[in-house]
């Protein structure tokens, strides 16, 4: 399992391969870690990136000596503006959230289910830090994106019947993109929609627990 | 014209402080945070406080004063991951946490602010987050019922005013200032310049002065959390 794992994608296949989800004219929510990558690979597309904190139009990290510290991301990074940003209160960010305007969200996760159900902002037991915004978003945008491992330090799969962590969102996820893959959310369990370069099919299997569908 | 301009963050505070008062304040992470009157407020000692920030701010900065002073009782937050001191009395008791979605903290000050006491929203369906609320159908998709939120105390943070209290906000440091300005019995907000009235453009104004009673200028450290910065391209 663990050689499956350094044969498929690396972090920044996995960016790459989720910004080929994103369409022009799409506003996105990128959440914080690879799928904070994901901006590095959208190339001419016309996306206007989201920040649940209060923005449209998230520029790239400024230079040095530009930083400003009125204008940062979700992430608490220093950001800049591009040419179409506009700037809003939190409950206006979430009104558009929650009201479906944002096309897609693009983030991580610890477990998913065959089902769609996430789990990704708390462990039992382990210092808890809280959901921000990924409870609202999940709800609320067109499109639920997750990238992650496919199998967590342990080595045991993500890709779970059930998910075992209190759940961020019930059936949100539409599709999952892992270093072995995509898979979507489809009745009966997880459909594979494509496998990454030098993994098969039978690895795929081996390494997932949930439900495969044809 | 009915005064609203103070000397100080301690003057505008005068008479509004009292021990176990709930209090919503403005700020994501370090941007946007009231930083004057959560000082002031340090110092005037009010205890038993209920405080709602999306987050706790830092050790030694921010709300984090308030924590190390041990003057919370509870924080209703959406994220507090930054925050040691707040990690070290909440496992060990002494602090309550109410964690809300961010996007329902948010509606919850706006809400309140507008005279509705509660709303639906499919935020937390079917997690712990909506265990105890109603659940109601609408048009075949289940939401939660979550209560409009009513501050004895707002404090903000905003770029410019004018003295009868219309607000300006500067980028991504709006944030909660407008809604946590609206939610409150009492809202004193802080900024970084004072403009006489006529001089802020009607039409440009982010919060009316309607929702400010009270208003300072003062001085902002305006710390960054995470200074991320690109390197420039060789000419």
């Amino acid at each position: 399992m663990m050689s499956a794992e350094i044969k498929g994608w690396d972090r920044n296949q996995m960016a790459a391969r989720a910004a080929r989800e994103l369409e022009d004219g799409m506003y996105v929510n990128l959440g914080i870690g690879i799928p904070t990558l994901v901006a590095n690979y959208v190339g001419d597309k016309d996306i206007t990136l989201q920040s649940e904190n209060g923005m449209l139009g998230m520029g790239p990290f400024p230079y040095e000596g530009d930083e400003d510290p009125d204008l940062i991301n979700a992430g608490k990074q220093t950001i800049t503006e591009v040419s179409r940003t506009s700037y809003f209160d939190s409950a206006q960010s979430f009104a558009m959230i929650r009201g479906g305007k944002i096309a897609a969200a693009v983030l991580g996760a610890m477990e998913v289910a065959e089902n769609g159900d996430l789990a990704n902002w708390m462990i039992p037991g382990k210092l808890v830090k809280g959901m921000g915004g990924a409870m609202d978003l999940v709800a609320g945008v067109g499109r639920v994106i997750v990238i992650m491992d496919h199998a967590n330090k342990k080595g045991e799969s993500k890709l779970l019947k059930q998910c075992t962590l209190p759940l961020t969102g019930k059936g949100v996820v539409d599709r999952i993109i892992t270093g072995m893959g995509v898979f979507d959310v489809v009745e009966g369990g997880l459909k594979v929609v494509e496998i990454a370069e030098g993994i098969t099919m039978a690895e795929i299997e081996a390494a997932t627990e949930a439900t495969l569908v044809p | 014209m009915v005064k609203k301009v103070y000397g100080s963050a301690a003057e505008a505070l005068e008479g509004v402080l009292f021990d176990g008062m709930f209090i919503a304040a403005g700020g994501f992470g370090l941007c946007g945070i009231p930083e004057n009157l959560i000082a002031a407020i340090r110092d005037a000692g009010p205890k038993d406080l209920t405080i709602a920030s999306n987050n706790a701010g830092v050790d030694g900065f921010g709300l984090g004063l308030l924590l190390e002073s041990r003057q919370v009782k509870k924080m209703i937050a959406s994220y507090v991951g930054e925050n040691a001191e707040f990690m070290r009395q909440y496992l060990s008791g002494e602090l309550e946490l109410e964690f809300n979605p961010q996007g329902t903290l948010a509606e919850r000050m706006r809400a309140g602010g507008a005279g509705i006491p509660g709303f639906y929203t499919k935020t937390g369906v079917g997690t712990v987050i909506a265990e105890g609320k109603e659940v109601k159908e609408f048009d075949g998709q289940d939401y939660i019922l979550e209560r409009g939120m009513v501050a004895d105390l707002s404090i903000v943070k905003a770029w410019k005013a004018d003295e009868s209290g219309n607000l300006v906000f500067r980028k991504t440091s709006r944030n909660f200032n407008p809604p946590a300005a609206t939610c409150g019995k009492i809202c004193v907000a802080e900024v970084e310049e004072i403009v006489p009235c006529g001089t802020l453009n009607p039409d440009e104004i982010h919060l009316p002065g309607i929702y400010v009673h009270r208003l300072i200028q003062g001085e902002h450290e305006k710390r960054i959390e995470q200074r991320t910065v690109r390197q420039r391209e060789e000419a």
